[in-house]
């Protein structure tokens, strides 16, 4: 039988030859295999309309002193709260108090571009950055917050109202959504 | 036939792993050590690509599942949502609609190579109908498949598809309706073809594994047909089979990428890319290529068989056009295998090849077609010109009795010297006659190459003719016309020919050609000649 | 085997060679040499950009393109898309919008494109004014679809005398013939009337409810001073229609290419690995 003879027979550089053809073969069809495996992994990204929803316009005219609306960008919930002289001064108050995430609350009402925003108006993302439920406001029935901000129901997480996390699990301040000024009464946020 | 298992686990993990669950051994005797026989061919390389289909197929729908939505209103946009807009959308789409031509393909090279080889007779009887239920599952899941964008050939075929179900005798209306969830094809068909659709793959893969594992209780047939006897038969699978199907598999993937990337919507048809419209069906609908000769036996039947009206006839001849692969083991008669030592039956397979695809082809054309004629189109007219017309009332006294009534009036007429007679019937039992005496008898006869131009000729000259006759009577000649539902039905009669007839017939009365006793025998003698 | 299909196709195809046409059938498209023809063809951007005007301009005041958003112009390899293009002269980046064939640049992504925004604002499209629950028209964005000329189907076909003008997002792919067709069907009119019908001869049944929407030269004014012709304007429109049929043509055939090139290395390896594993076996 020839498959006898076979390893016998060759030499060794026989046998090279036939381990780099092995190698070759094995490692192009390797590549090749995680080559594709590539799109379907990659298809579970967000898609390009998703993508292009990116910016949400939001007019202020409507919001009173004291009162914050929920606007939506790209999917997720935003805080745009019309903020009372007192909760400012109140937010300025804490600027320097004991902080898991020490931020200025001047810091908190800039635009996306880095320029200063209005201390009246705070835009932020509205959830929870402990595990991303939405926190409720004062006036809110079940309010149970201690810093006059808000109050997240999932995990007890209590916030000023700069949005700073003052007590509970929350790792970090409400994050400030992106956004700018188009005129006096509207924002782009996105 | 595997014999007893030669895995020996080598390290402490594996010893200890095969007490337990002896997985490794299970895939060491089934795809390393299983014995293969030497002399199987490139022919045999299609089960490998076949499983290749099935894994893209099952991927490449889970991931369309993610974005495609199953409903009425947004199935067709969902779609070109994932070929504009998901990352890779377009790729993973265009893979899962030609891997269902590319399965098809690779399973049709699969069945004729276990057609030709013997591959379902004993002890292959199991394994074969194994695979003809597979490949029922895969006609049912690419035509569910096929419903999901919701396109014209979607809609209408899938409305067509459960129409031909409702032609089963007596209980076919409620499955029907059973299966469209209501009385036409409709937001609950699309929700459950999707639910179905999802489904039937994984029953496939799970036939699949029964169709594997019968594999390995009798062993692979081989292009001799002679069942291994000694080790000099057989090699291992791994690496010989591995090797060879590895090979074979990747040329397959040439051609697939080729009508991936540069040819995607050539196995398509352009209706689909209309949404679909319940009130409007497309000018042609055809299903996909792989179910065109089963769509050419369905229109084949154009006339009732006694009391089973056409459209049974055809629904019944094409669900037995598949029935009939399941009891193939036991119409073929021969005790010789493979078909390279019966020169009868091999001729009779390769017209059954060709019957197969020529019928594919009629199922792509207009059933009216007319491919060849027995001669021209020919009318002849006959009037007379000048001579006398005379009218009289015919009464019968019942409608049954019109025709003899009729003729005995223009017996009479004719018996009275009318040159022509004409007779219009008016109603059940009354009809006007036209007789003309005397005159000058006229006639004059056209041909033509189609009906269209022969009644053009005709009406041209009865214009021509006009007032001069009081009638004139027209004499039409059709000539045989063989249409492609003719053709079909000779191309029909073969298929059921070759299976219920040639097959159990030829495998008594043909002389085979000498088999070799072992497989090593003809292998081994080849060679040494040639070397 | 092999043989037995050889001759089935040989024999179909020798049978049946000369199957007649009927007689009011439409003529087959006319062959253009488009730049996209053919398994290494891409587009001619600047082609595609002159066909959104003629779209624009002339056909979407009866014809939707539902599955088209302005954003897709912007986007990669689309004809509004801006790439940032090294200048090989002053060495300083410039933008370029829709990057020539075989040019290389940065793409800037679509929110960022300055072109496709400007595009998208000149299009008013229906909203629901949140003050006060009514309808209303605001300025498109960009990732909003092309605006619709009409409402409904009912409007559509109230507006056309019944024929329903259809949806052009997929036109070449749902047409045999592709653009092909599309290109001969605009220069297929004869110019006769029957009704409310006009003869076309590349339309099935040669009578079509569109009255000829490319009638005369210079209906657009191209901004990049092509004449605009008929012929031109048909061409320019065809190829556009094919690019929002197929956005992802250059894609696909780029990577079609590697994926070709890397198949015959593989199984070129894999043919010597066969060969050497069979080597000395008898088969």
């Amino acid at each position: 039988m020839a498959e006898a003879t076979s390893s016998g027979a060759h030499g060794t550089g026989e046998t090279t030859r036939r381990d780099f053809i092995f190698i070759a073969a094995g490692a192009a069809g390797a590549v090749g295999a995680a080559a594709t495996i590539w799109p379907f992994v990659d298809q579970m990204n967000p898609a390009a309309d998703t993508r292009a929803m990116s910016t949400t316009e939001v007019s202020l005219a409507a919001i009173a002193v004291g009162q914050q609306i929920k606007a939506i960008w790209q999917g997720k919930p935003v805080f745009v709260r019309h903020r009372t002289p007192a909760e400012i001064a109140q937010a300025q108050r804490d600027d320097y108090a004991q902080l898991k995430d020490p931020q200025l609350d001047e810091d908190r009402t800039k635009q996306s571009n880095g320029s200063a925003g209005k201390a009246e108006w705070l835009i932020l993302q509205a959830n929870c950055t402990h595990l991303g439920c939405v926190p409720l406001p004062p006036d809110n029935p079940g309010f149970r917050g201690h810093f006059g901000g808000w109050f997240c129901p999932c995990h007890g997480s209590d916030y000023d109202t700069s949005g700073r996390i003052r007590q509970g699990p929350a790792p970090k301040n409400l994050y400030v959504a992106p956004y700018l000024y188009l005129n006096d009464t509207s924002i782009r946020i996105g | 036939m595997s014999g007893p298992s030669t895995y020996e686990p080598k390290s402490g993990f594996t010893r200890w792993l095969d007490r337990r669950l002896p997985i490794l051994r299970l895939s060491h005797d089934s795809f390393v050590a299983f014995p293969t026989p030497r002399n199987i061919n490139y022919w045999w390389t299609f089960g490998a690509m076949l499983s290749l289909c099935l894994v893209v197929q099952i991927v490449s729908g889970i991931v369309l599942a993610m974005h495609y939505q199953p409903n009425i209103h947004d199935a067709f946009a969902s779609v070109q949502r994932i070929q504009r807009d998901v990352p890779y959308g377009w790729l993973i789409q265009g893979i899962h609609a030609v891997g269902a031509s590319m399965f098809f393909l690779a399973a049709y090279v699969h069945m004729f190579r276990g057609l030709y080889y013997g591959s379902y007779k004993a002890p292959r009887e199991v394994l074969w109908i194994l695979g003809c239920l597979i490949y029922a599952l895969m006609i049912a899941t690419g035509f569910l498949g096929y419903t999901l964008p919701w396109g014209q050939m979607s809609f209408w075929g899938a409305t067509v598809i459960t129409n031909i179900l409702g032609a089963i005798p007596f209980v076919g209306e409620s499955i029907q309706v059973w299966i469209r969830g209501g009385g036409a094809i409709d937001q609950p068909t699309l929700n459950r073809f999707f639910s179905l659709h999802y489904l039937l793959p994984f029953v496939i893969a799970g036939v699949v594994v029964l169709h594997v594992w019968a594999l390995h209780e009798v062993g692979q047939n081989n292009p001799t047909g002679v069942e291994p006897k000694t080790k000099d038969d057989t090699v291992p699978f791994t690496p010989y089979a591995t090797i060879k199907d590895l090979f074979a598999t990747s040329l397959f993937m040439l051609l697939f990428a080729v009508f991936v990337f540069f040819m995607p919507r050539a196995l398509g048809d352009p209706a689909n890319f209309i949404p679909a419209n319940p009130v409007q069906t497309p000018n042609e609908i055809f299903p996909e290529w792989y179910l065109l000769p089963f769509y050419a036996i369905l229109r084949a039947f154009d006339f009732n068989i006694g009391p089973i009206d056409s459209r049974t006839a055809g629904v019944l001849a094409m669900f037995a056009s598949i029935g009939v692969l399941f009891i193939l083991p036991w119409l073929d008669t021969s005790r010789v295998r493979s078909m390279r030592y019966r020169p009868a039956a091999k001729q009779f397979f390769f017209i059954f090849v060709v019957v197969a695809i020529l019928l594919g082809w009629c199922g792509h054309q207009n059933p009216g077609t007319t491919l060849a004629k027995g001669g021209q189109f020919s009318a002849t007219l006959n009037w007379v010109t000048g001579g006398q017309s005379a009218t009289s009332q015919i009464v019968a006294p019942s409608a049954p009795e019109f025709q003899a009534t009729s003729d005995a009036a223009e017996a009479q007429a004719r018996a009275q010297g009318a040159a022509m007679t004409s007779v219009t019937r008016e109603g059940s039992v009354r009809a006007t006659l036209i007789a003309v005496t005397g005159g000058t008898r006229q006639t004059h006869t056209f041909t033509a190459d189609n009906a269209d131009d022969l009644e053009a000729q005709i009406t041209a000259a009865k214009a021509h003719i006009g007032g001069s006759a009081p009638f004139v009577q027209v004499i039409r000649n059709t000539p045989f016309l063989f249409t492609v539902t003719r053709f079909a039905q000779l191309l029909t009669f073969y298929y059921f020919l070759f299976f219920l007839v040639i097959l159990p017939i030829l495998g008594l009365r043909e002389t085979p050609n000498r088999v070799p006793d072992t497989i090593a025998k003809p292998v081994l003698g080849e060679t040494q000649g040639a070397s | 085997m092999l043989r037995g299909i050889a001759i089935a196709a040989v024999a179909s195809a020798a049978l049946f060679a000369g199957v007649a046409l009927a007689a009011n059938e439409a003529e087959p498209p006319e062959a253009y040499p488009f730049s996209f023809n053919g398994p290494l063809g891409s587009y001619d951007m600047a082609a595609v950009q002159r066909g959104f005007q003629v779209y624009s301009q002339v056909c979407s005041t009866c014809h939707s393109m539902e599955h088209l958003a302005y954003r897709n112009l912007g986007e990669p390899g689309g004809p509004f898309a801006e790439y940032r293009v090294r200048n090989h002269e002053t060495g300083e980046m410039e933008a370029r919008v829709g990057l020539p064939a075989g040019e290389h640049g940065e793409y800037v992504d679509v929110v960022n494109n300055p072109y496709v925004r400007a595009i998208a604002a000149g299009f008013q499209v229906p909203d629901i004014d949140e003050a006060t629950g009514e309808a209303t028209q605001r300025p498109a964005r960009i990732s909003d679809h092309f605006r619709k000329p009409f409402a409904n189907e009912f409007a559509a076909r109230a507006a056309n005398n019944g024929a329903l003008p259809p949806d052009l997002s997929v036109i070449t792919s749902a047409r045999e013939g592709g653009a092909a067709y599309v290109r001969s069907l605009l220069l297929g009119y004869t110019g006769e009337q029957r009704g409310m019908q006009y003869v076309n001869n590349h339309f099935a049944g040669r009578l079509i409810s569109m009255p000829p929407p490319l009638a005369a030269d210079g209906l657009v004014t191209y901004s990049d001073g092509t004449p605009s012709t008929r012929e031109q304007m048909a061409t320019d429109v065809a190829s556009y229609l094919q690019w929002a049929a197929d956005p992802h043509m250059e894609e696909r055939k780029a990577m079609g290419v590697q994926v070709l090139a890397f198949l015959l290395v593989l199984s070129g390896l894999l043919y010597l690995a066969y060969k050497a594993v069979w080597r000395g076996q008898s088969h």
